[in-house]
């Protein structure tokens, strides 16, 4: 099926001169390896057209269920250099999450439990 | 974890010079802690207290912290918290006599031991360091520091653990600090408390990962997390305490009866936030693989934390220049409905047509339109048709003509009465010019940089 990453992720950005870090969390360790298929380099880079002007890294926390991005040449110049409302890329994480991916309908079923303490 | 062994409480009272005034004297007040430490400065903070000081010789530092010391100094000398902030910025000893004197104000001369950390700032010593072949050369660009020499406002090495560890030992009650690392706010407490040595890696990285939980302040207890975040109560919210233990674990928890929440994922997402690549996590004192760290629910607002694996520290510190990089200017005016956004567009095409025929040149015209899609750009789709208000919000700059970022500052108010209709909002009068820092990492041998550390009694 198909869902937004805001149904299995939860995520926070920051930054780092124009460089943009989106820390993507699975909501759930089921989710993990979902997130480490679907959410690639390629397709952040695409869905962040417009925005990111730079190449996309991804860093693997396999131990905190997270992926880590760096979007590069992502905030108009950086810090106090940006125009930008969003000079710090802060609201990128929840911009991530806009993204629609193909969740496998056996695990359609865990959704609604965001309950992070639900986790073993 | 050492059984029966209470862990070392370290609190988080502040993640930025302007977080909540209450959250330190709530961390102090709302139950037991051994050490409460504070992060005043970002990059852009140092060259702001920079000219302060240029206007003045007495001033540089962080200036809540003395009012702040004001309110809290009798109950931590009392109840044995000591305080630990980089509140020094760019003037630590001046910040010191100002605490000084707030301590004998309130009824403590004598019993008061105040400590202060200089050496960090290169400002005075930056031709003296070029000469002698410490290039300081842009670690991401690699162009020499030359090239922007004449416009550099501030420098400043990154201090790490060691003297603040040596404060801590002479007895220092509130030590004070400039431009230290974030996390050896959190590390250093750690490493005098236990007695780990400078090559104990593996504690150290863990106490690094202490240090980044800490460094934000609430944001590891609630503070903008994406889970269930209607459910906090954030007007009375707890900041991060770590209770640390001597083998290197710890938890991550908060006073009880206030309110946000520390979970596995409040946690988390402070982890990953400003983070690099993972495995290597650089500090002064170590380097941390956030890729070994272990996260654990124990219990309500308990997370524990272990496994985290480092490796030894490099020979460099790191160095933040920051150097004036022009000037820039933010306008705004608000439009009602009906056609909100197409007016706010008709007052961009307005402004950028005016601009031109004045001949002003820009860098840079960036446009947002604030309601119809601005934060998240062309991810968020074409506006609505029949939005209540949009906020266009137009921004220019220069590398050199502050002239003519000025003159766009007086164009704005001219679409109050020339422009298009149910133009409002504009009661805050002209726009500033500001001027735009940039920042320009570089290294230095730690052999260049000798921190020193003084305590005196009040």
């Amino acid at each position: 099926m198909r869902v937004r990453l805001l149904q299995i992720a939860h995520a926070r950005s920051g930054d780092k001169g124009d460089t943009a870090n989106v820390g993507l969390i699975a909501l759930r360790p089921e989710f993990y390896p979902i997130l480490l298929k679907e959410v690639t380099c390629e397709r952040v880079k695409q869905h962040f057209k417009g925005i990111c002007q730079g190449p996309v890294e991804c860093y693997e926390l396999a131990n905190l269920n997270a992926l880590n991005f760096l979007l590069h040449d992502s905030l108009g110049g950086g810090g106090t250099l940006s125009l930008r409302t969003d000079a710090q890329g802060k609201t990128y994480g929840a911009a991530l999450l806009r993204m629609e991916i193909e969740l496998p309908d056996e695990l359609a079923g865990l959704i609604d439990g965001r309950d992070p303490e639900g986790m073993p | 974890m050492s059984a029966g062994a209470r862990g070392v409480r370290i609190a988080s009272g502040q993640g930025f010079w302007g977080d909540w005034l209450e959250a330190p004297v709530r961390q102090v007040e709302a139950g037991p802690i051994d050490y409460l430490v504070m992060d005043y400065l970002a990059e852009v903070t140092m060259s702001i207290l920079q000219k302060q000081r240029s206007r003045d010789r007495s001033q540089g530092y962080a200036r809540d912290f003395v009012p702040l010391m004001g309110r809290i100094l009798a109950t931590c000398i009392d109840e044995g918290v000591r305080v630990i902030a980089n509140a020094g910025g760019v003037n630590p000893l001046s910040c010191r006599d100002s605490v000084v004197q707030v301590a004998r104000d309130a009824g403590y001369a004598g019993r008061a031991c105040i400590g202060v950390i200089t050496g960090d700032d290169l400002m005075d010593r930056l031709d003296e360091l070029l000469v002698q072949g410490v290039g300081l050369r842009n670690m991401e660009t690699g162009e020499p520091l030359e090239a922007v020499r004449d416009r550099i406002e501030s420098a400043n090495a990154y201090l790490g653990a060691a003297p603040m560890i040596e404060a801590l030992r002479q007895g220092a009650d509130v030590v004070i600090a400039g431009r230290t690392t974030d996390t050896a706010l959190t590390y250093a407490p750690m490493m005098f408390e236990h007695g780990w040595a400078s090559d104990e890696w593996d504690k150290l990285a863990a106490g690094v990962v202490a240090g980044h939980i800490n460094e934000c302040g609430a944001q590891a207890t609630g503070g903008n997390t994406g889970v269930d975040w209607e459910s906090i109560d954030y007007s009375d919210i707890g900041y991060p305490i770590i209770e640390s233990y001597a083998d290197g674990e710890f938890v991550v928890t908060k006073h009880e009866g206030l309110g946000g929440r520390v979970t596995v994922a409040t946690v988390t997402e402070q982890l990953v936030y400003e983070m690099g690549d993972p495995s290597e996590y650089i500090t002064p004192d170590c380097v941390a693989d956030f890729r070994t760290i272990q996260l654990e629910h124990q219990s309500d607002d308990r997370v524990r934390v272990h496994g985290v694996r480092g490796g030894p520290a490099t020979d460099q510190l790191k160095v933040s220049i920051s150097y004036l990089a022009g000037y820039k200017a933010i306008g705004r005016m608000t439009y009602s409905w009906p056609d909100a956004y197409e007016k706010a567009r008709a007052a961009d095409r307005t402004i950028r047509a005016r601009l031109d025929r004045l001949g002003l040149r820009f860098d840079e015209i960036y446009t947002e339109y604030l309601g119809a899609g601005a934060c998240h750009g062309p991810l968020a789709g074409p506006p609505r048709a029949d939005l209540p208000e949009v906020e266009l919000r137009i921004g220019v700059k220069h590398s050199s003509d502050r002239a003519a970022v000025d003159r766009f500052t007086r164009e704005i108010a001219a679409l109050i009465l020339a422009g298009p209709p149910t133009a409002t909002g504009f009661g805050g009068g002209r726009p500033r010019v500001q001027e735009m820092v940039a920042y320009w990492p570089a290294l230095i041998p730690k052999t260049r940089v000798q921190p020193r550390v003084e305590v005196e009694v009040a």
